[in-house]
């Protein structure tokens, strides 16, 4: 990492070399090698647009390069809904540097001034049908130099890819079953390994009889190093057969308490904390309280329950290894291996490869641990490790559970005077390569373990952890907003979607909800009229209008809205969510409308939060980690049941274009809004405020009950 | 080991191997067949979706002496990028994916149900894909691919 130079984007200051980010190969080819790492958002598809406008290729020419410790540049993890902000705007400014250095080479090689050059598809022509390219040029125009923040991207209206809805690169692969994900990887002279793991959760590895599982065919080695145990196979039926043979040769100690799941809030505001104020504000104004109500909102541990488990390759090779992961950040994850194995970082290389659908920390990195663990004892063979669905369900971090209590001192009008938040929780972040101790869950589990991480919030600056889209934006004269995070973690969280976000904007817009309803407010006029930011009125307006707010009454419907702009900075997004109740809750619909500034690729936004708010609405209807005292009981899609297709409700997307504001990303903007909009509808229907997720037949009667 | 004899998309195809072995094991590490993936191992997520004798069945729990003298296809026999199924085509136009792991599954499903049910309505659609997960939240785009390929290959 090079200091910062202002004049460039974060992340080209970073990785100044221009040939880090591009360099143009034989056969007419630009390849684009990004730091950031395609996870099922369609991100490659969007960078290779931003360049492919820049530098004047057409996009067929653009060859994406997975990105690599041994060659990308660093870009830290592709999380926060940040890479077309840093990815994109440092490719963009990359690129606007190589082409006008190419254009200068053109001009002096066609001896006509610059000026006089046209580009189309990497051909420079000029006056007399002169002509040359990028790829004739490349030997004189070396890109072994650093970016110097010198030539100007080109203006909006030069624009001729960004902006479009240019179809998905990787696509075609997917729905033709050619092999793209790591999982159908194989690698010459592959084993493959599977680890042993605990049910009880942190139980310790007590004995292990290893001959049922030496008596495998195909078995090439039992590895064991504390409470870390697996095996090594000639192929994955063996390695089945030989951890089931391993598991019942095991002998664990009992696991470490796990909270009571009945009493979450109880749980969190029991345990040791820290506590931040994360903002405050007060503003000398004449209404006068004239009562105070408080209310509390819950939000349970959610699993990230990707559709594949964990799955990587590790190869061993003397003293150096190379390992295969679907991890978000490459070089992060290499600088937690080379802690827990005590080498130098350079010596190792870690690779993306595609995995199935990413929402945060998951086992990806865990994975990676446990294949190179297993692959020391390969004798110089790969070793491909794929975790079960129950480990993935149990021991991949989880999303933190939330207890957050709001409580707002009103006027006699019912205006707002004061407005108090608390959050308690974990953390929202124990992300490799960020502190001294290594993340990974093998890294706990070996002979000299590593103490297990606390989780901790990154800071507002950032978008904050549990505190995320706590700070209201809107205008009530004082706020105190405070966070309590917890020291203990019986529960291993880390980064989900939203971080605090969907949490702290279901409580913060329920709130809302109920004082507007309180008020004999429309709870639109309610919230425009206390938004002073015209970019946050016009999605939320935008959505109103398009769901036809706010339709007739009709018995066994209701209509909700939710409002929230991700991380106070990024994406603004207003849904409104259509129900239908009785028992239980249908999501009928959902209409949103979104802002990202520049919308590089449309569909990709639309495809983006059509996909956060169905992801919501599973969360909001179904999701829970369930646990007894010493185990994660839901180990299976059955005891973790996701929302399925004939649930799933039809979504509707406005994007309000800006294209000449700065992009950001849409991958986490709607999951706060849609909880909001659904628990409000849900209160509309049935005049029920459920104030605990998830919203089902269970949580509305204990809702009814509270009512009552 | 047991000599099993059936065709794999269209081809007869005679393996020497466990009776007991799941389809999706002999598919992915033996044939080198990866559409189908692993997702639970129990038939409960749909990703290893492929059709046997016409119907969609989960791969990752179908022995393979089940197999005998039935008629398998997977997504690679579904169609390629030269000779692409309409579903393929729909899945590529409406860009009906977002990460893509359950998709091969998914394709199964709807090629089964548009088999059987060629102008099905978009309620049967869903009812056909409730086997199969997506956590993506891709569902959506996925059903309107399914009508979108029906449509297609009523009108063609």
């Amino acid at each position: 990492m090079k200091s910062i130079d202002s004049k460039l984007p974060v992340n080209l200051a970073a990785n100044p070399r221009l040939s880090s980010w591009v360099t143009f190969s034989a056969g007419g080819k630009v390849d684009l090698s990004p730091g950031k790492v395609e996870i099922g958002q369609g991100i490659v598809t969007a960078l290779a647009q931003i360049a492919a406008d820049e530098l004047d290729v057409d996009i067929g020419r653009v060859r994406m390069v997975r990105a690599s410790t041994a060659s990308s540049p660093n870009e830290g993890v592709t999380s926060g809904s940040l890479s077309i902000q840093q990815s994109g705007r440092a490719i963009r400014q990359a690129c606007a540097e190589i082409r006008q250095l190419f254009l200068t080479a053109a001009s002096d090689r066609l001896g006509v001034e610059a000026d006089a050059l046209t580009i189309d598809d990497g051909t420079f022509s000029g006056p007399g049908n002169i002509r040359t390219s990028y790829w004739e040029l490349a030997e004189d125009v070396p890109l072994d130099r650093d970016a110097t923040g010198g030539a100007q991207p080109k203006a909006v209206a030069r624009r001729t890819l960004a902006g479009t809805s240019v179809q998905r690169i990787d696509i075609p692969d997917k729905v033709f079953g050619r092999p793209r994900f790591i999982h159908d990887t194989v690698l010459p002279g592959m084993l493959h390994g599977r680890v042993l793991r605990p049910e009880a959760t942190r139980a310790k590895l007590l004995s292990l009889d290893e001959s049922g599982a030496r008596g495998v065919l195909g078995l090439v080695a039992v590895v064991r190093d504390g409470s870390f145990a697996g095996v090594v196979c000639e192929t994955e039926s063996a390695a089945e057969a030989a951890l089931q043979a391993l598991r019942k040769g095991a002998d664990w100690s009992s696991g470490e308490g796990l909270p009571d799941e009945g009493n979450l809030a109880g749980f969190l505001k029991a345990q040791p904390v820290e506590s931040t104020i994360i903002d405050r504000r007060t503003t000398p104004g004449d209404r006068v309280k004239a009562h105070t109500i408080r209310r509390q909102y819950m939000r349970p541990y959610i699993a990230h329950a990707s559709m594949a488990p964990s799955c990587a390759i590790a190869l061993w090779n003397d003293t150096r290894v190379h390992v295969w992961t679907h991890s978000q950040g490459v070089y992060l994850l290499r600088t937690d291996l080379a802690l827990v194995l005590k080498i130098p970082a350079e010596h190792i290389t870690v690779e993306h490869i595609e995995g199935a659908g990413c929402y945060g920390h998951n086992a990806a990195d865990d994975a990676a641990l446990d294949a190179v663990l297993l692959a020391k004892s390969a004798g110089g063979r790969p070793v491909r490790v794929q975790w079960s669905r129950a480990d993935e369900m149990t021991h991949a971090p989880f999303g933190a559970a939330m207890a957050i209590e709001i409580e707002a001192d009103l006027d006699a009008q019912n205006e707002i005077v004061e407005w108090r938040h608390s959050i308690w929780s974990n953390g929202h972040a124990a992300r490799p390569g960020r502190s001294a101790q290594p993340a990974l869950l093998a890294g706990f589990e070996i002979e000299h373990p590593f103490p297990r991480v606390i989780s901790v919030n990154p800071p507002q600056a950032n978008g904050g952890g549990g505190d995320r889209n706590s700070i209201p934006l809107y205008d009530f004269p004082s706020w105190k907003i405070e966070s309590h995070r917890l020291l203990t973690m019986p529960v291993r969280t880390s980064a989900l979607r939203t971080l605090g976000g969907q949490g702290n904007v279901f409580a913060m817009e329920s709130f809302l909800d109920e004082i507007a309803i309180e008020r004999g407010e429309d709870p639109v006029a309610f919230r425009l009229r206390h938004l002073r930011d015209e970019r946050a009125n016009d999605v939320i307006r935008a959505a109103a209008k398009r769901a036809k707010w706010k339709p007739a009454a009709r018995a066994g419907t209701g209509f909700g809205i939710g409002f929230a702009r991700y991380k106070n900075t990024g994406a603004y997004c207003a849904a409104v969510a259509e129900i239908e109740g009785a028992d239980e809750i249908r999501v009928k619909r959902l209409t949103l409308a979104v802002d990202v500034g520049e919308a590089i690729n449309p569909d990709g936004v639309i495809n983006q939060i059509e996909g956060g708010a169905i992801q919501a609405t599973s969360w909001v209807l179904k999701e829970r980690v369930r646990f007894d005292s010493e185990r994660i009981t839901s180990t299976s899609w059955t005891d973790y049941p996701i929302l399925r297709f004939s649930e799933a409700p039809h979504v509707d997307v406005e994007v309000i274009q800006h294209a000449d504001i700065e992009p950001v990303g849409a991958g986490e903007a709607a999951h706060g809004p849609v909880t909001a909009a659904i628990a409000n509808a849900v209160f509309d229907c049935l005049a029920v405020r459920v104030r605990s997720l998830p919203i089902t037949r269970d949580s509305l009667i204990a809702a009814m009950d509270v009512s009552a | 080991m047991t000599l099993i004899r059936f065709r794999l998309n269209g081809a007869l195809t005679e393996i020497d191997d466990d009776p007991d072995r799941s389809l999706l094991d002999l598919l992915r590490e033996r044939l080198g067949l990866t559409a189908a993936h692993f997702g639970c191992g129990a038939g409960e997520c749909g990703a290893c979706h492929v059709i046997v004798d016409g119907r969609a069945v989960t791969a990752c729990n179908t022995p393979l002496w089940s197999l005998v003298d039935k008629d398998v296809i997977t997504l690679e026999g579904l169609g390629t990028a030269d000779r692409p199924h309409a579903l393929q085509r729909a899945f590529i136009a409406e860009q009906a994916l977002q990460c893509g792991y359950c998709v091969s599954g998914i394709l199964m499903s709807a090629a089964a149900l548009l088999k059987q049910n060629p102008r099905p309505t978009e309620a049967q659609v869903r009812l056909a894909l409730d086997r199969n997960l997506c956590r993506c939240g891709a569902h959506n785009r996925m059903v309107r691919a399914v009508l979108r390929a029906a449509e297609e290959m009523a009108t063609r």
